[in-house]
C-alpha cells in the first residue's frame, strides 16, 4: 500500500490554544507569589483575588469533568455538582475529624454538631475519616460509586437525552434533601464548619492559601491532561461516535453501556476531586452545594465555553465565574437574569461557545 | 471459510397486535448473496431487528450457526460476526472517514482495549485498503459529515468491509445512488459474496436483477415466494401482491 496514511490529523488540541493555556497557567501560578509582595507594591495581589481563583480553578476541575461527559460521551448530567459536593463532604469529614478535642464543645472525638443533636458515638461510616489518604480515597470512590450505580441502572435501560438529565437532576435534588436532614450524619443544613488544619497546616493562614491554591492548579493541569490525552486515543473517537449515533456504535459492536459508564464514573471522580479541594478553600460544606441550580451553572460554563474542547470547558468557568463575582457586587439582583440570558444567548448565538467564535474570527481573518 | 449459516423459523414479531413477522422462516447458506424484496411493510426491516438483536421475536428461532441471536445483543451479535448497514447511511460525522472506518475494523471493543489501542502499520494498511475499495482514499482526513449522500452510503459499505463480518446485511443500498453507482454497487456485493454471506433488503428491481441470484419475496410478514428474479416476477402470488401494482 503506497498510499500515505500513517495516522489520522494531528491533535485539535492546535499550537495556539497550548501556548495559551501555558500563559494561563503561569499567569495563574503567580498569582500567590504576587500576593506575598508588599501591599503597596504595584504587583500586588489581594488576598480576595488569591482566594476567588482557588475557587474558580476547582469550578474549572469540574467544568472539564462535565465536558468529558457531555462534550464527548454526550450524557448531559444536569446533578454533576453532586458529585463535586460529595467529594467535598468526604473532604469536610476528614477536616472534622481532624478539629478533635479543639470545638466548642470539647469533645475528644465527636465533631460538636453531633454533640449538640445528642449522638453518643461515631456513626459507623465516620470512622477512618481522620486519615488523609483513606478520606482521599473515599473523595473519589464515593462519587465514583454514585455514578458506577446510577450510570449502570440508566445507561443500561437505555434511558438518554433529557429523561437521563431529569434523572441525574432528581439525583442530586434527592441529595440536597436527604442531607439536609439532621439524623443523616451529615450535620444537616449547617453542615460543616470552622475547620482548623489539614496535614498539619493551620487553615485560613496566606501559606494555606497559597498551598491549596497550587493543588488545585495541580489538578487543574493533571486533569487536563488526562483528559487531553484521553480523548485522543481511540476511546475519545468511540465516545464521540456514541454522543452522536448510539445505536450505529452498537452494531459495530461497541458495549455502548460500559463506554458510556467509564466516562461517567471517571468524570465523577474528577469532580469529587474538584469538590474535595474547593471546600479547605472556603472553609464550609452544606447541603446547599447539591442543589441542582449548582449543577445548571457548571452545564452553562461548559455551553458558554464551548462542550466537546475541553479548552472551552476551563474557559466558560472562569469567564463566568468571573462575570458572576463581579455582577453578584455590582448588581447582585441582575445575576440571575445575565446567567439566564447567557445561556439562551449562547445557544441561539454562539452554538459552539467561545471557542467556536475564536475559530470563526480565525477563519475570517485567513479568507 | 468460517461458514455458519443463518436460520430463521417460525419467526414472529408482534407489535402492539400488529404482526409485523408472521412465521417466517429463511435459511441463508455460508457464502450465500442472497435478495429480499417486498412491498412497504413487508417486515423487512423487522427481520433485519431480529437478526441484529434490536428487536426479540414474540415467538421463533434465530440462529446462526449454533448461537440462538434471540438471547443477544446488539454488540455482541455484531462481535459474533454479522455486520449491518442501514437503509439511512448512519455514519460518524464528526470523525474523519479515516477514524469512521478505524472505529469500524476489527479489534477489541472495550474502554480499556480502545485506550490502549495504537495504529499498527497492518491496521492503518487494512484502513487504506477498505478506503481505496470503497473510493475514498482522497476524503480520508475529511469529517464525514460533509461527504455526499452516495459516498456516506460507500463509507458506511466500507465499515462493514472493515468489520470483516461473516454474514453482512444491507438495506437499501442504493437508494438514491446514481445508475452507475448502482451498477458498482452490485458488482461489490456479488464480489463480497462467497467469502462472506450477504443479505440484500432491496426495492429496486433492476439491482436484483443485477445480483443475479436467489430471491426471497416478503408479504405481510411471511415468504410469500422464493427463487430466481424470473421466477418469482412470473409467480401469480408475486404478480399480485407486488410487482402487479
Amino acid at each position: 500500500m503506497s498510499i500515505a496514511l500513517t495516522a489520522p490529523p494531528p491533535s485539535r488540541m492546535r499550537l495556539g490554544i497550548r501556548t495559551g493555556l501555558i500563559i494561563a497557567v503561569l499567569l495563574l501560578a503567580a498569582l500567590p507569589i504576587l500576593n506575598m509582595l508588599p501591599r503597596d507594591s504595584a504587583f500586588h495581589v489581594s488576598d480576595f483575588i488569591v482566594s476567588v481563583t482557588g475557587k474558580w480553578i476547582c469550578y474549572a476541575v469540574l467544568a472539564l469533568s462535565l465536558d468529558l461527559a457531555w462534550g464527548y460521551a454526550g450524557i448531559l448530567s444536569l446533578g454533576h455538582g453532586a458529585f463535586f459536593a460529595l467529594g467535598g463532604y468526604a473532604m469536610g469529614m476528614h477536616l472534622m475529624r481532624l478539629i478533635g478535642p479543639r470545638g466548642a464543645y470539647g469533645h475528644p472525638v465527636l465533631p460538636d454538631f453531633m454533640v449538640f443533636l445528642g449522638y453518643t458515638e461515631l456513626p459507623w461510616f465516620w470512622h477512618g475519616f481522620q486519615s488523609f489518604p483513606y478520606a482521599m480515597l473515599m473523595v473519589m470512590l464515593v462519587p465514583g460509586a454514585l455514578a458506577l450505580v446510577v450510570g449502570f441502572l440508566a445507561f443500561r435501560s437505555r434511558i438518554t437525552g433529557v429523561y437521563l438529565s431529569i434523572l441525574t437532576q432528581a439525583m442530586t435534588y434527592a441529595l440536597m434533601l436527604a442531607f439536609f436532614r439532621n439524623d443523616m450524619g451529615f450535620g444537616g443544613n449547617n453542615g460543616f464548619t470552622d475547620f482548623k488544619e489539614l496535614l498539619g497546616m493551620p487553615l485560613g493562614t496566606p501559606s494555606a492559601r497559597a498551598v491549596l491554591f497550587y493543588a488545585s492548579l495541580v489538578l487543574l493541569v493533571g486533569s487536563m491532561l488526562l483528559c487531553a490525552a484521553l480523548t485522543r486515543t481511540k476511546y475519545g473517537r468511540v465516545l464521540t461516535a456514541i454522543r452522536d449515533a448510539e445505536s450505529r456504535a452498537r452494531f459495530l459492536g461497541y458495549d455502548t453501556t460500559r463506554h458510556k459508564l467509564f466516562a461517567f464514573v471517571l468524570s465523577a471522580m474528577l469532580a469529587g476531586l474538584a469538590g474535595a479541594l474547593y471546600v479547605p478553600q472556603v472553609g464550609i460544606i452544606n447541603p446547599g452545594e447539591f442543589s441542582p441550580g449548582n449543577s445548571i451553572e457548571a452545564v452553562i460554563w461548559v455551553a458558554v465555553g464551548g462542550r466537546g474542547t475541553l479548552v472551552g470547558a476551563l474557559l466558560g468557568a472562569f469567564s463566568v465565574n468571573a462575570l458572576k463575582t463581579w455582577l453578584t457586587s455590582a448588581a447582585p439582583d441582575l445575576w440571575l437574569f445575565a446567567l439566564g440570558g447567557l445561556f439562551v444567548a449562547v445557544t441561539l448565538f454562539l452554538p459552539r461557545g467561545l471557542i467556536g467564535l475564536f475559530d470563526r474570527v480565525k477563519k475570517g481573518r485567513g479568507a | 471459510m468460517k461458514g455458519r449459516s443463518l436460520y430463521l423459523d417460525g419467526v414472529t414479531v408482534v407489535f402492539d397486535g400488529f404482526r409485523a413477522l408472521n412465521n417466517l422462516s429463511l435459511v441463508v447458506e455460508p457464502g450465500e448473496l442472497r435478495a429480499i424484496i417486498g412491498p412497504n411493510g413487508a417486515g423487512k426491516t423487522t427481520m433485519m431487528d431480529v437478526i441484529t438483536g434490536k428487536t426479540r421475536p414474540t415467538s421463533g428461532t434465530v440462529r446462526f450457526g449454533d448461537m440462538d441471536l434471540t438471547r443477544l445483543d446488539e454488540p455482541t451479535i455484531a462481535n459474533l460476526g454479522i455486520g449491518r448497514k442501514f437503509q439511512k447511511p448512519t455514519v460518524f460525522d464528526d470523525l474523519t472517514v479515516f477514524e469512521n472506518i478505524e472505529l469500524a475494523l476489527k479489534a477489541p471493543r472495550g474502554p480499556i482495549a480502545c485506550i490502549k489501542w495504537h495504529l499498527t502499520g497492518e491496521a492503518a494498511d487494512r484502513i487504506g485498503q477498505v478506503m481505496t475499495e470503497v473510493g475514498l482514499v482522497e476524503r480520508a482526513h475529511d469529517p464525514a459529515g460533509i461527504l455526499s449522500h452516495g459516498q456516506r452510503q460507500w463509507l458506511e459499505i466500507g465499515m462493514l468491509l472493515a468489520q470483516d463480518p461473516e454474514l453482512l446485511l444491507v438495506d437499501e443500498p442504493v437508494a438514491g445512488m446514481t445508475d452507475a453507482e448502482t451498477e458498482h454497487t452490485a458488482a461489490m456485493l456479488v464480489g463480497i459474496a462467497g467469502k462472506r454471506s450477504v443479505v440484500v433488503v432491496e426495492h429496486d428491481l433492476e439491482f436484483v436483477r443485477a445480483l443475479g441470484r436467489r430471491v426471497t419475496v416478503l408479504h405481510e410478514g411471511s415468504v410469500l415466494s422464493e427463487g430466481s428474479i424470473d421466477h418469482v416476477q412470473n409467480d401469480p402470488r408475486v404478480i399480485e401482491v407486488y410487482l402487479g401494482r
